[in-house]
């Protein structure tokens, strides 16, 4: 359901009734086969013009010079060929139109090939089920792949992330509600310090981390330190985005609730933060989809271990990326990268996992109600008709 | 003494009719006194997070920059154990990935940026901002793997190519016979992967900026005859031309952070790197991820002191982007 068809779906009863002639509404980003023909036409053009010229004639190799290739003279042969029928003004409109679709395919075509390739070289390891249940506790570099697995890092990755959202997003969220709902002189450095935070080089995460918790408090590396480096990686990321949701809420829910005699605690507590609440969802949970990739901050934090440790107070605990890390660099043999891609696919399903959940619980506009809300409110309705002049009690 | 002698004239009854608007004043309950305090902590948290980094870092390092003093900056070696390190040779080859990395990701996102706000019917809006999320979430060791075991043989034909044909620019040449080797590992590689990991964030952040241009305008342009890109380009891109500057810097600086995937893809040298194309080079994060193993005292304080240099720099040049995103929006108050 996209936002734009919030309207109708609210009420479409209520639409139906005036048997007015049906009007067809003039779409503005309507794509007409005059813009599709040409488009299609001379990608095929130009993919076989390169591949005479690039592969058969001139002493070219290489895929990535190829496409590259191919795209250049493809935007030659859209631009002639629309120059063939419109002026010049029309020539720059279209071909601004399909460099920004094809930026936008681009960005596709990177995610599609990442994962397929990763999928593809991780599909070996990931098929022995001892991959999923074993730790490498008992198995050496030259072993093969029926032999050891990566439950290890899959608890320990688990479990950081849970110590790091757990301190992050109720943080961030309290600090956004500072950005956005109190405000004051601290407004504006705090906001400008987490956009900068926002792009903190993760290995210097890390480094705080070592430097404050296990150089000076004394600790040893343990999977909390690992919690604690990402939880300073995640906080301005939820705080930015949280920001953003909160602002949405629309400034008249705000004075409903004061004119109602709310206090600014109750309002936001009531009003403000329900309404924001699928936004909220999002953001929170695509940060712990950042931060559980996150390789840097876990080097100086986590220390490594072959062995299972489910208790992240006490002794090393090595996440996933840090796994793949440890499996790819010190060990290239085979078997080892062949799990390291494997642990990389168990990583990409874990970020997945989060990803989806992040679109599925929130990715509502705020205000926009669930099916279940918008039941509730009826049946309220309804239960109100029938007792006749019970105007309302107060949810 | 004069301003009592003429006080009482002014306050006189003789202008009674004068308004003054009532004072108006709310009484805030301790419920509400506890939340803002409490939101102001939290505020104030991340401030304070900030200041502890450079802190500590700085304790830390004391003894490194101490031993070395301001030459750690300008210092082409790192020998820690011998007092004679530096990062004079990794700073400038940070850069110089950054840089490149946002040479190819700025067109790119920012096309990008456009297409969504812009170009893309409602229906695929959704499904765009979702694919450049899914860019920013994925994780960076996928793409070190990615860059170093896919890219990397693919990468090395338009390498040789660029060297081959455009070797007259002095940079751009690497000397000696063809060999892979000589073309594998190198700041070029690093900066293309490096780029595909900020387009998500330039492209997200200007997306943003561009899809606040008022609606008013952008009917006023398409009212005198405009076409869609002559819309954006009289409209759109003036109208967020400093959030799309903030997003690149944002970028510059994300893009000097990055520490897994040149930690893989790059082949450790200490020299300064004069030609990307070739093999070998050095980032202050790849090295402080290459040497994470190290325990000795002296290795780890130098490596706190690079942590340092790396913090105070993208600290700057990400402060004064937040500067630049925050005075673009204006009307932050009011907006939605």
């Amino acid at each position: 359901m996209t936002a734009i068809s919030k309207p109708e779906a609210a009420g479409p009863d209520l639409a139906a009734p005036p048997q007015a002639p049906p009007e067809r509404r003039i779409r503005l980003r309507r794509v007409t086969a005059d813009e599709v023909y040409p488009v299609l036409g001379s990608a095929a053009g130009a993919i076989a013009l390169v591949w005479v010229l690039y592969e058969q004639l001139l002493p070219f190799s290489g895929a990535v010079g190829f496409w590259l290739c191919c795209y250049g003279v493809f935007l030659i042969l859209y631009a002639a060929v629309t120059a063939m029928r419109y002026g010049q003004r029309d020539v720059v409109d279209r071909l601004a139109a399909v460099i920004a679709a094809t930026a936008a395919l681009f960005a596709l075509a990177v995610i599609a090939e990442q994962i397929g390739y990763i999928a593809y070289r991780g599909w070996p390891a990931v098929t022995h089920s001892n991959f999923w249940t074993q730790t490498m506790e008992f198995t050496g570099q030259l072993q093969p792949l029926t032999s050891g697995g990566v439950l290890h890092g899959m608890v320990a990755s688990l479990e950081q992330l849970g110590i790091a959202a757990l301190l992050a997003v109720p943080l961030g969220i309290l600090a956004a509600v500072f950005l956005a709902e109190v405000g004051g002189i601290l407004a504006h450095p705090v906001r400008i310090i987490v956009t900068a935070m926002t792009a903190l080089p993760e290995i210097v995460a890390g480094l705080f981390v070592y430097a404050t918790v296990i150089l000076t408090l004394g600790t040893r590396q343990d999977g909390f330190a690992g919690g604690l480096a990402l939880a300073v990686m995640m906080l301005p990321i939820v705080t930015r985005a949280s920001e953003v949701m909160i602002r949405l809420v629309p400034n008249s829910l705000r004075e409903a609730s004061y004119a109602l005699g709310a206090s600014q605690w109750r309002t936001v507590w009531n009003v403000v933060l329900p309404t924001a609440r699928s936004g909220l969802t999002t953001v929170s949970v695509l940060g712990m989809a950042r931060a559980v990739g996150e390789t840097a901050p876990l080097l100086f934090t986590t220390g490594f271990t072959s062995f299972l440790n489910a208790n992240p107070f006490h002794g090393p605990q090595t996440g996933m990326p840090l796994l793949i890390w440890d499996f790819i660099r010190i060990s290239p043999t085979t078997d080892m990268i062949e799990r390291g891609f494997g642990a990389g696919l168990t990583l990409l399903i874990m970020v997945l996992i989060l990803f989806t959940a992040a679109r599925a619980l929130g990715g509502k506009a705020p205000g926009e109600l669930t099916r279940r809300q918008r039941r509730r409110i009826a049946r309220d309705a309804q239960i109100a008709d029938r007792q006749h002049g019970g105007n309302s009690h107060g949810s | 003494m004069s301003p009592m002698a003429e006080d009482p004239p002014t306050t006189s009854l003789a202008q009674p009719a004068e308004d003054r608007p009532r004072v108006v004043s709310t009484r805030i309950g301790p419920a509400d006194v506890a939340f803002r305090t409490g939101a102001r902590l939290a505020g104030l948290l991340v401030l304070a997070i900030t200041g502890l980094i450079a802190a500590f870092l700085i304790v830390r390092a004391s003894s490194t920059l101490r031993a070395i003093g301001w030459r750690f900056l300008t210092n082409l070696q790192w020998l820690v154990e011998t007092r004679d390190a530096g990062v004079g040779a990794i700073l400038p080859d940070t850069i110089l990935i950054a840089f490149i990395a946002l040479l190819i990701a700025v067109p790119v996102a920012l096309a990008t940026a456009i297409f969504i706000s812009e170009y893309a019917p409602s229906r695929l809006r959704r499904p765009c901002i979702a694919v450049i999320d899914l860019m920013a979430a994925i994780p960076s060791i996928l793409y070190g793997i990615w860059g170093f075991f896919w890219l990397m043989p693919r990468f090395i034909g338009i390498e040789r190519w660029i060297s081959d044909h455009l070797g007259f620019i002095p940079f751009l040449k690497v000397p000696g016979p063809f060999q892979p080797g000589n073309f594998e590992n190198s700041t070029l590689l690093a900066a293309t992967v490096v780029s595909l990991m900020i387009i998500p964030i330039v492209a997200s952040i200007s997306r943003e900026v561009f899809s606040q241009a008022p609606a008013g305008e952008r009917e006023a342009a398409y009212a005198l005859g405009s076409t869609r890109w002559g819309m954006i380009r009289a409209v759109v891109l003036p109208y967020a031309r400093g959030g799309m500057i903030g997003a690149v810097m944002l970028g510059f600086g994300r893009a000097m952070g990055e520490t897994i995937v040149i930690a893989i893809i790059i082949s450790q040298v200490f020299r300064v790197v004069t030609h990307p194309l070739q093999s070998g080079g050095n980032s202050i994060a790849a090295l402080i991820a290459q040497d994470a193993g190290e325990s000795s005292p002296s290795v780890i304080s130098a490596l706190i002191a690079a942590g340092l240099v790396l913090f105070v720099v993208t600290l700057v040049v990400n402060a004064i982007a937040g500067i630049i995103i925050a005075r673009s929006r204006s009307g932050l108050q009011t907006v939605d």
